[in-house]
C-alpha cells in the first residue's frame, strides 16, 4: 500500500501548519540564492555588454585601465602603427568617459556615458546603431540609450511623438538624433553614443591623440591569438592587447575582484543556503526526535537503520522539491519586476534554475544528514 | 526440548563495562513451548523488561545460550538480530503507534516486512485483524483520535498482524482501567491461541494470571520457580 516515500511523505504532510513553515523555509532559502545569483550575472552581463558586443578581433588599452566606465588613454599612433602588417584589416580609435547630462525636462544634472568612434563603420552591434549612424556624421548629435535609467528624462517618448529633444552634455548643446539599446549597468546609469569628433567637441579639453580603446579589426581567416603576441612584443610599455573574449574578462574581473562585489553576493547564496539548512534541520530534526520511540518501535518489529535513514533522506528530498516549485515561482516573479525597474538582464537560466535546484536538495540533504545521527538514539532495546 | 520456542540456558546478563559493570542477570534457564502462555512476574528492578528484550533481540546477549526460534542470539550480529525481530509480535506498555499513520496503516508497517505479501493481501489481513480487536469501524482513524484501550488494541493487531511465532509483552495493561485491561488481555490470549503462537508476558496485574500456563517468578535476576 504505501513504500518508504510515502511513509517519508505522510510524516512531512500530517501536520499542514508545519509543513508551510517548513515549505515557506526553503522557498525563502530558494528565492534568496535565485536572486544573489541573478543580480550577480546581471551585474556580470550588463557589465559587459559593451565589450560582448563590439565588433572587434583585438583591442587595444592602455595598461593602467582597470575597467570601461574609467579608461585612462593612450596614444592613437600605437593604433595606427598595427596597420603595418597585412593580416590588420582596419582600425578604429575610440573615446570613452564619463560627463554630466542636463536633463532637458528638469534641469537635473546626472552623469552618464558617453563613447564616441568614426560613424564611417559600425563598432557596436547593438540594435539601433548601425541604422542611425548617419546622423552622428552632422556635429553635435548623439544616440541615446532607450534603456537609460528614467532620471534622464523620457528622451525615448519625446522622440516617439516626433519631438526633436537637445540636451547638455558636459555643458555643451546636443541633438537626440535616435536610440539605441543598451540597458544600465552598475557603472553607468544611462549612455549616449556619438561620434569621435563630437566626443572631442563635447570633452573639449580631451586631445584628440589620447584615445581609450583601438579596436582591431584582422583579415577573414586570421588567427587573433597569433597576431595579438606579435602586436604584443611591438607595442609600448603601457599598452596592452587583448583578444575579444580577454577584453570581456577584463571588465569581469574589475567586477568580481576589484571590487567587493563578487565577494557579496556569493556570500548572499551562502546566506541563502544557511538559513535554508537552518530551517529545514528544524523540521527534519523535530521529526525524528519527536518520533523516537516510533522509530524504535519500527526497529524492533525488524526495520532496519537503512530503512530509516532513507525515510529521513526521502523526507529532505521531498522538503527540497516541494519548496524548490514556489521558490522558483517567487523568483520568476520578482526578476520580471527587477528587469521592468532597473532594466538589469535578469533571465533564469536553465543553467541557474539546475545550479539552484541542486543547491536545495544539497541544503536539504545535509540537513537530513545531520538530523540522521538524532536516530542512533531510537533503541528498541530502550522501549519496553 | 527440540522444538521449544524459546531455550535459555545459564544466561548471565550485565549492563556497562569494566569497573562500572552492573550484573543483572544470573544464571537464568527457560523453556517455552509453542503455544503456551508465560507470565513472568516480580518486584521491580528485578531485570523482567531486561531478559524480554533479550528473547526479542532488542540486545545481544553476551554469554551463556538464548535461542529464539530457532535463532542463536548470543553473539548473533545485527542483521541477525533484525531477522529474528521479523518473526516476533512485540506489545509495549505505551503503544507506539506512528501518529500520522492511521490504525490501517499502522498495522500494514508490521505486514510491509512481508514482501511475499500483495498489497491486496496486506490491506485485507490488517483489516481483518482490525475487526478481531474489535476496531472495524475505527480503521481510519488516526491514533491521537482513539482511547487508550483503542489505541493498545491496534498495538495487539500490529503485533498480530504478521503473524508472529512468540509474542512478548511488557506490562500491556499498565496504562488501562481494569475493565479495558481483562478485555485486551482475553483477546490477546484468544488470539494467540487461535494462531498456536507462545505469548510470554510481563505483568503486574493479579487480575490476568489466569490466563497463564505457567507463571514464572523473578527476584534479583534469577528465576525462582513459583
Ligand atoms: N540500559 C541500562 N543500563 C544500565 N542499567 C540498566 C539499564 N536498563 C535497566 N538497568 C538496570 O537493570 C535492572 C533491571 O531493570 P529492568 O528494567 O529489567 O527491571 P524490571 O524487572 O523490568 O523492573 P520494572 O518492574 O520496574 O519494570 C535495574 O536495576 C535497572 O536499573
Ligand atoms: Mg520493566
Amino acid at each position: 500500500m504505501f513504500g518508504f516515500i510515502s511513509l517519508a511523505w505522510l510524516q512531512l504532510t500530517h501536520e499542514k501548519t508545519r509543513l508551510l513553515t517548513a515549505l515557506a523555509g526553503v522557498a525563502f532559502a530558494c528565492i534568496l540564492m535565485f536572486l544573489q545569483f541573478g543580480f550577480q550575472d546581471a551585474l556580470f552581463d550588463s557589465a559587459t555588454l559593451v565589450e560582448r558586443k563590439m565588433n572587434a578581433d583585438l583591442v587595444l588599452i592602455s595598461k593602467k585601465s582597470e575597467a570601461f566606465f574609467a579608461m585612462k588613454s593612450f596614444a592613437r599612433r600605437s593604433l595606427y602603427q598595427t596597420l603595418q602588417h597585412k593580416e590588420v584589416a582596419q582600425v578604429m580609435p575610440m573615446y570613452v568617459g564619463l560627463g554630466p547630462w542636463k536633463n532637458p525636462w528638469n534641469g537635473r544634472t546626472r552623469s552618464l556615458l558617453v563613447m564616441g568612434f568614426n560613424p564611417e563603420v559600425s563598432v557596436l552591434d547593438l540594435p539601433g546603431i548601425a541604422e542611425n549612424l548617419d546622423f552622428l556624421k552632422q556635429s553635435d548629435t548623439v544616440l541615446f540609450d532607450r534603456n537609460s535609467r528614467a532620471e534622464f528624462g523620457d528622451v525615448p517618448a519625446a522622440l516617439g511623438k516626433g519631438t526633436a529633444v537637445s540636451a547638455e552634455v558636459n555643458q555643451r548643446r546636443v541633438d537626440v538624433k535616435g536610440l539605441f539599446t543598451l540597458g544600465a549597468s552598475f557603472a553607468a546609469d544611462g549612455t549616449i553614443v556619438t561620434s569621435d569628433l563630437n566626443f572631442l567637441r563635447i570633452f573639449k579639453d580631451h586631445r584628440q591623440e589620447a584615445i581609450h580603446v583601438g579596436i582591431i579589426k584582422l583579415q577573414p581567416g586570421t588567427n587573433p591569438l597569433v597576431i595579438k603576441n606579435l602586436l604584443q612584443r611591438e607595442m609600448p610599455e603601457d599598452v596592452r592587447v587583448l583578444t575579444q573574449a580577454e577584453f570581456v574578462q577584463f571588465e569581469k574581473e574589475y567586477w568580481e575582484t576589484g571590487t567587493a562585489i563578487g565577494f557579496i553576493f556569493s556570500l548572499g547564496v551562502a546566506m541563502g543556503f544557511v538559513v535554508g539548512m537552518v530551517i529545514a534541520y528544524q523540521i527534519l530534526h523535530s521529526d525524528v526526535a519527536n518520533h523516537l520511540a516510533e522509530y524504535a518501535t519500527l526497529k524492533a518489529m525488524g526495520y532496519t537503520d537503512r530503512f530509516l535513514i532513507g525515510v529521513v533522506a526521502q523526507e529532505s528530498f521531498l522538503l527540497s522539491a516541494i519548496g524548490y516549485v514556489p521558490g522558483i515561482l517567487i523568483s520568476w516573479g520578482l526578476y520580471e519586476l527587477t528587469k521592468q525597474a532597473t532594466f538589469l538582464p535578469m533571465e533564469i537560466t536553465f543553467g541557474r534554475a539546475a545550479l539552484v535546484l541542486f543547491l536545495t536538495f544539497g541544503m536539504c540533504l545535509a540537513s537530513g544528514v545531520l538530523a540522521m545521527r538524532k536516530l542512533r538514539q531510537a533503541d528498541p532495546a530502550d522501549i519496553f | 526440548m527440540m522444538n521449544a520456542s524459546v531455550s535459555i540456558q545459564n544466561l548471565d546478563f550485565a549492563f556497562g563495562e569494566g569497573e562500572l559493570q552492573k550484573q543483572i542477570l544470573f544464571d537464568v534457564s527457560l523453556e517455552i513451548q509453542a503455544g503456551e502462555i508465560v507470565l513472568l512476574t516480580g518486584p521491580s528492578g528485578s531485570g523482567k523488561t531486561t531478559l524480554l528484550t533479550l528473547i526479542g533481540a532488542l540486545r545481544s546477549a553476551q554469554s551463556g545460550s538464548l535461542s529464539v526460534l530457532g535463532h542463536e542470539l548470543a553473539g548473533a550480529t545485527t542483521e541477525q538480530l533484525v531477522a529474528a525481530r521479523r518473526k516476533i509480535g512485540y506489545i509495549f506498555q505505551a503503544h507506539n503507534l506512528l501518529k500520522f499513520l492511521t490504525a490501517q496503516q499502522n498495522v500494514e508497517m508490521s505486514l510491509e516486512l512481508h514482501p511475499d505479501l500483495t498489497k491486496a493481501e496486506r490491506s485485507r489481513r490488517a483489516a481483518e485483524i482490525l475487526d478481531a480487536v474489535g476496531l472495524d469501524d475505527r480503521k481510519h482513524y488516526f491514533p491521537d483520535s482513539l482511547s487508550g484501550g483503542q489505541k493498545q488494541r491496534v498495538a495487539i493487531a500490529r503485533a498480530l498482524a504478521a503473524r508472529p511465532q512468540l509474542i512478548l509483552a511488557d506490562e500491556p495493561t499498565a496504562a488501562l482501567d481494569g475493565k479495558t485491561g481483562r478485555t485486551i488481555v482475553d483477546m490477546l490470549k484468544t488470539l494467540a491461541k487461535e494462531q498456536g503462537c507462545p505469548i510470554l508476558m510481563v505483568t503486574h496485574d493479579n487480575r490476568v494470571l489466569d490466563i497463564a500456563d505457567r507463571i514464572v517468578h523473578m527476584e534479583d535476576g534469577r528465576l525462582v520457580r513459583s
